[in-house]
């Protein structure tokens, strides 16, 4: 494995950008999922669909656009996306989950349109929809590892602000704290994140890495920083066995990112509940 | 004289075409025990919110420390302790340590870290609210009267000068309520903090506060606590309703609903 990696560039490039990925998404995932802001990771990701399939269409039929790499708008839509998200919750103020389905149904309806108008680019699309080993350029590469020095820039400077943020949205505005523009920050970044991570995994499952981790780590943490520890390190555990998964039985990264992510998570769930009714067994 | 520390000026409030609060002026002194009373829709919370700069009030204004509160830059020296049941996220993944640490964020400000002494703050705030042997913890397995004591030490830790507390006392246990205002009795008393606080614990806290305010809507009354007997009948009726009666115990008289 590690000779057809240092062989072959575009497995360079996957292994690479997966490990960037395995870093980036479950850590900005724990705030994601702290602040119950799942679904909307989900409505971003249908909307970079909209953006990359708009890019293929574009590609296709205008000559000068055919080199451009479909990233870019899918990142220019899924920011779109999160700022429509925002003024949304702002309008529907008692319905602001409203938001989510509406965002996500313009994202697949959009998608949808682009798809069907432009033929013949099947096989990149399923490489969006659900990731790719072979398929990612070392100019992927660049774009993520750019993403992922924003990201990791963005969680140093703003840390303490949104560990607050998360925990008790109204204390933090009430002490003072910039609440309104981190909170936009932070979905920008989100949106990036997304974007980034979709080349790897694919859009329908962008949203599980920067969840299921963080799920698993929640039942082990024992403190805030152990919860991004662990959600990075189950994070990076399942991109690297399902990269290695996908390469050797030639099958969507996404998929098997994902299978080993769930795979964990009942590992460990299974492990709480025998570590709790040992511990019950032994009070008893 | 000092100005007063929370000073609200002819402060009116309109929701959806209702009004919450209708020209109310009061002024907060350094080291007073107040407690806001009122029926429920009163407009004590929204009251708190404006004093906190959360929402502006629809007339008037608020001045904080002598500055007017949209100017106002110091929000480390106003604590705020919410009602739990709110805003927080039971089952958030954190450790007591973690969560009073985050009361000193403003105070250290955007772009600098927390202080390299975060640990002792921490500590002390949470010995002030008898909380120490809890630093490691998880915040979700507290009982609720331990997290809101929790919530007072993350308010503390940044020393703020006065603290603002809203209905802290939901979903406290009766039995740990009393304790709970002995400690916030302690902290106005020992510490010098001042202290705003919303309740409908009339009964238990008369006994510790300095001052009331009786609200709804508008001001009925504002002044020191034993002063309250002088409110007439009249006012007592607009304040609570109908179902207001004057108790007189040996000690002054409380107030029931």
């Amino acid at each position: 494995m590690l000779e057809a990696i240092l062989s072959y560039e575009f497995l360079q490039n996957a292994f690479a950008s997966g490990l960037i990925i395995g870093v980036i998404a479950p850590l900005l995932g724990v705030f994601i999922v702290v602040r119950r802001l799942s679904l909307i990771a989900d409505a971003l990701s249908h909307v970079t669909l909209a953006g990359i399939a708009g890019s293929l269409y574009l590609s296709q039929s205008v000559g000068a656009l055919a080199l451009l790499n479909p990233l870019y708008l899918g990142i220019a839509s899924s920011v779109m996306g999160s700022m429509l998200i925002e003024r949304l919750r702002g309008v529907y103020k008692h319905y602001e989950e409203l938001a989510i389905p509406i965002i996500l149904s313009a994202g697949i309806g959009f998608g949808a349109i682009f798809i069907s108008l432009a033929e013949g680019f099947s096989s990149d699309l399923f490489g969006y929809l659900f990731g790719t080993v072979s398929a990612v350029s070392r100019q992927d590469l660049y774009i993520v590892a750019g993403i992922a020095v924003i990201v990791l820039a963005f969680i140093r400077i703003f840390f303490k602000e949104l560990f607050v943020l998360s925990f008790d949205d109204e204390y933090a505005r009430a002490s003072g704290l910039p609440a309104k523009w981190i909170h936009f920050l932070f979905m920008i970044v989100t949106a990036l994140v997304i974007a980034g991570s979709m080349r790897i995994v694919g859009i329908l499952l962008v949203s599980s890495l920067m969840t299921i981790p963080v799920a698993t780590a929640m039942r082990v943490a024992k403190s805030f920083k152990q919860t991004i520890w662990l959600s990075i390190l189950f994070g990076e555990i399942s991109v690297l066995a399902g990269l290695v998964a996908a390469f050797y039985f030639d099958l969507a990264p996404g998929g098997t990112i994902v299978v080993t992510s769930i795979a964990i998570l009942l590992v460990i769930l299974a492990y709480r509940k025998i570590s709790l009714s040992k511990k019950r067994g032994a009070a008893a | 004289m000092a100005a007063p520390l929370i000073n609200i000026k002819e402060v009116s409030y309109e929701y959806e075409q209702t009004t919450a609060l209708d020209h109310i002026s009061m002024a907060v002194e350094e080291g007073d025990f107040l407690a806001i009373l009122g029926p429920n829709g009163s407009g004590k919370s929204t009251l708190l919110k404006i004093m906190l700069g959360l929402i502006q009030p629809s007339e008037g204004s608020v001045e904080l420390f002598g500055i007017d509160s949209k100017k106002f830059k110091n929000r480390e020296w106003i604590g705020y302790v919410s009602q739990k049941s709110n805003s927080f996220n039971s089952a958030f993944p954190a450790t007591v340590q973690e969560v009073v640490a985050g009361g000193l964020a403003k105070k250290a400000g955007l772009f600098h870290k927390l202080p390299k002494n975060t640990s002792e703050q921490v500590e002390e705030a949470l010995d002030a609210v008898g909380m120490k042997s809890f630093k490691y913890r998880s915040i979700s397995e507290l009982s609720g009267g331990q997290q809101q004591r929790i919530f007072i030490a993350r308010a503390l830790v940044a020393k703020p000068k006065v603290l603002i507390l809203d209905e802290p006392t939901v979903g406290i246990d009766v039995q740990n309520v009393q304790a709970f205002y002995d400690m916030l009795a302690a902290l106005n008393r020992e510490r010098n903090i001042t202290l705003v606080l919303v309740t409908h614990d009339v009964d238990t806290v008369t006994d510790r506060i300095s001052h009331v305010a009786c609200l709804n809507q508008t001001i009925h009354f504002h002044g020191f606590k034993d002063q309250l007997h002088t409110m007439s009948d009249e006012k007592r009726e607009a304040w609570y309703g109908h179902s207001v009666r004057k108790i007189h115990h040996t000690g002054g008289s409380h107030t029931h609903a």
